[in-house]
């Protein structure tokens, strides 16, 4: 896990889940897959982390929460947690989760997994799954590229990024990806960097509370394939450059909070809403 | 209908429609599918009958979509299915493979129409047979099976079902247009005279030392599915008998591989079924399937009133192929004639089960139509001369 680990505060847990040699989210975890993957310095393990911490003190029913990832390496958190879990293709962890909570709406679905993955390839699932305001919580580890296989660009790869398949700078123009939620139904979207992980946490906390499709964007370093292109060495040095850019807007106008390199990075919760679920309308129409 | 919204008892009724009744009887309750002649009419069947007997039905954004939503439906615990053509059907490759690695029992029915591409939207094709067999990527084993009737739809959706739980594997019914848009006398028997294979649970409860991949003595692992506590992980990597990836070398590969080909090759005589007709006496055999060898019927007839001893073997079940009996009959005929409407596919299976000795002649269509009688019967007509 990064360096960030370190730094969270678990204080929730249920008492006497907390030993000496036992971490606390070892019981979330499936230990005889550790070590993990991911390079040092990667976001991804924050996430995760963030994730754990905010399940454990949802009060939810464990053995009812399923993760659902698609391939990259933020698709692997599948692989890591402790719970039913369900590592699909690419682009497909929606549609897969789709079928999952409607065969058996019982279950809280969450889907974690990348940029490139939820929004490039699986685009089009994730704005009718939105649109239908189908019961999941999707977590989105945007690190602005496709960290598994090398570091190309991406849906949301900002204007003039370097990267392997755009060696003169990227000139195609990117989601906003809060916008794209709100715009296709979500009923609650919020943005954190992987700096901000008490943020990070509630709101991965109030999406898991929350009836209906809930997003969180969690902007998240790749040192090894895109922090290095662009000045940013190490995980650490993207964390100071969220430091520095990061700007919290609770509320703030969805339209208005696309990402530029180098510019401003808006973060804070945009919208949450009421709205009747796929499950509720069918109910209705029947 | 009876109080659980099924139907009992004979009708007049199209075979997409008798499908859909099929998987109803079968006990699918979850439907997933995208919009395509000609097999639309199946999904309009389910999103009628889904709610009456407490299924869901959901129209999804794509066939890529359709495809993984039944997957995770079965992983809910539910029996699901899509219907789809030609372009849909392409669609859904890369899923279905997902759903042989991860041995997750569901049905895809495709009604096929004439190809490449468009096509031939509303006139029939049988040109996916070899897509049904190798359409996704990397070595498996697939079953798929053939009706040449709207009863033999029904009948054979209920055994997709059946053999899909019996070898948790997605299974094909590969239907077409003509099967599909056909009516015709179908008798649906009540539930308690069909035979319904229930899904193979753990023996062992929540914690006990389950594992997802740990096959029975016959191969096929217990299924646990999402929600029991199991805390299972499902991928589509190489896995070991937990599910854990195993991608370093070939260590798991091997053994995953063997056993996902080997859980349904060595039952294969479970699985194939296949009608055949005046074989004993014959000197060429017709080999056929689905619509093209309904159609094949009549020159047969023709041809055996010339005096012709022709026999036909019909297959019922495409894949596994049935080559054991067509290696038998190679000894002893002089030919086979393979009428299907493509331009050879499982003539290629035939022919490499004959092994040169007995010649194949292929009566080929590029799709749009059956075979016109004389185009057989100057097929077998040749076959003996
Ligand atoms: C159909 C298909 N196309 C391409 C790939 C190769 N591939 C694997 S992961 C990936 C991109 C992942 O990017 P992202 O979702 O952003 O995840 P990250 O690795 O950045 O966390 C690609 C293109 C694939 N596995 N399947
Ligand atoms: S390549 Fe990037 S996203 Fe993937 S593990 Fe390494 S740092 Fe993380
Ligand atoms: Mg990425």
């Amino acid at each position: 896990m990064s360096e960030l680990t370190g730094h969270m505060e678990v204080n929730s847990v249920e008492p006497g889940a907390v030993s000496p040699e036992r971490h606390p989210m070892d019981a979330l975890l499936r230990e005889e897959r550790l070590p993990h993957i991911w390079c040092s310095g990667c976001g991804i393990g924050t996430a995760l982390t963030c994730f754990i911490s905010a399940l454990l003190k949802s009060g939810l029913d464990l053995d009812k929460v399923v993760v659902v990832s698609g391939i990259g390496c933020t698709g692997r958190v599948a692989g890591y947690v402790q719970l039913d879990s369900f590592h699909t293709t690419h682009g497909r962890a929606i549609p897969f989760a789709t079928g999952l909570k409607l065969a058996n709406p019982e279950l809280k679905v969450v889907v974690f997994s990348g940029d490139g993955d939820l929004v490039t390839i699986g685009g089009n699932h994730f704005i009718h799954a939105a649109r239908r305001n189908i019961d999941m919580t999707v977590i989105c580890v945007n690190n602005f590229n496709y960290g598994m296989t090398g570091g190309q660009h991406g849906a949301t790869t900002p204007v003039g990024s370097i990267t392997t398949t755009t060696p003169y700078g990227n000139y195609e123009h990117p989601f906003n990806l809060p916008y794209l939620a709100v715009a296709s139904g979500a009923v609650y979207v919020a943005r954190w960097t992987v700096l901000h992980v008490r943020r990070l946490e509630r709101a991965i906390g109030e999406a898991l509370a929350k009836r209906g499709f809930s997003f969180v964007e969690v902007i998240s370093p790749c040192p090894t394939n895109f922090g290095r292109r662009h000045k940013q060495r190490t995980g650490l040095d993207t964390l100071k450059y969220y430091h520095e850019k990061g700007v919290i807007r609770h509320g703030a106008d969805p339209k208005s909070v696309d990402i530029e390199l180098g510019g401003e990075i808006v973060e804070g919760k945009f919208i949450d809403i009421e709205k009747p679920t796929f499950l509720d309308c069918q109910v209705t129409a029947r | 209908m009876s109080e659980k919204g099924l139907l009992t008892g004979s009708f007049f009724m199209q075979g997409d429609i008798a499908c859909a009744e099929g998987a109803i009887v079968a006990g699918c309750r979850f439907f997933a599918g995208y919009p395509i002649t000609p097999a639309t009419e199946i999904a309009q069947r389910m999103a009628e009958r889904m709610p009456q007997v407490g299924g869901t039905y959901i129209q999804m954004e794509d066939e890529l979509a359709s495809m993984n939503a039944v997957l995770g439906a079965s992983w809910a615990g539910v029996k699901a299915m899509t219907a789809t053509s030609g372009p849909g059907f392409s669609l859904m490759m890369e899923n279905l493979g997902l759903g042989i690695m991860t041995e997750t029992p569901c049905v895809l029915v495709n009604v096929q129409r004439g190809g490449p591409s468009t096509g031939l939207p509303t006139l029939v094709g049988q040109g996916d047979m070899m897509q049904a067999r190798w359409g996704s990527h990397g070595p498996y084993e697939i079953i798929a099976l053939s009706p040449s009737s709207p009863q033999e739809l029904f009948d054979l959706t209920i055994r997709a079902f059946n053999l899909s739980e019996r070898f948790r594997t997605p299974v094909l019914v590969m239907t077409d247009a003509e099967v599909g848009h056909m009516t015709e006398k179908v008798v649906i028997p009540p539930l308690e005279e069909v035979e319904i294979v229930p899904r193979r649970r753990p023996r062992v409860p929540p914690g006990d030392g389950y594992q997802p991949y740990l096959p029975d003595e016959d191969l096929v692992p217990p299924m646990a599915v999402a929600g029991e506590g199991y805390r299972i992980h499902i991928t589509g990597l190489t896995h070991d008998e937990r599910g854990y990836p195993s991608t370093n070398d070939d260590s798991a590969q091997w053994p995953l591989i063997q056993r996902l080909v080997n859980k349904i090759r060595l039952y294969k005589d479970e699985i194939i079924e296949v009608e055949e007709l005046y074989l004993e006496d014959a000197e060429v055999v017709v080999v056929s399937y689905g619509i093209a060898a309904r159609a094949a019927m009549w020159p047969l007839e023709l041809a055996r009133r010339e005096g012709i001893r022709v026999g036909m073997l019909r297959l019922i079940t495409v894949w596994p192929f049935a080559e054991e009996r067509i290696r038998e009959l190679a000894q002893r005929v002089q030919a086979f004639v393979v009428p299907e409407i493509n331009w050879g596919q499982i003539a290629l299976e035939v022919e490499r089960c004959a092994a040169g000795r007995a010649p194949v002649y292929l009566v080929p269509h590029p799709g749009g139509d059956i075979h016109k009688p004389e185009q057989v019967l100057a097929a077998i007509r040749r076959a003996v001369t």
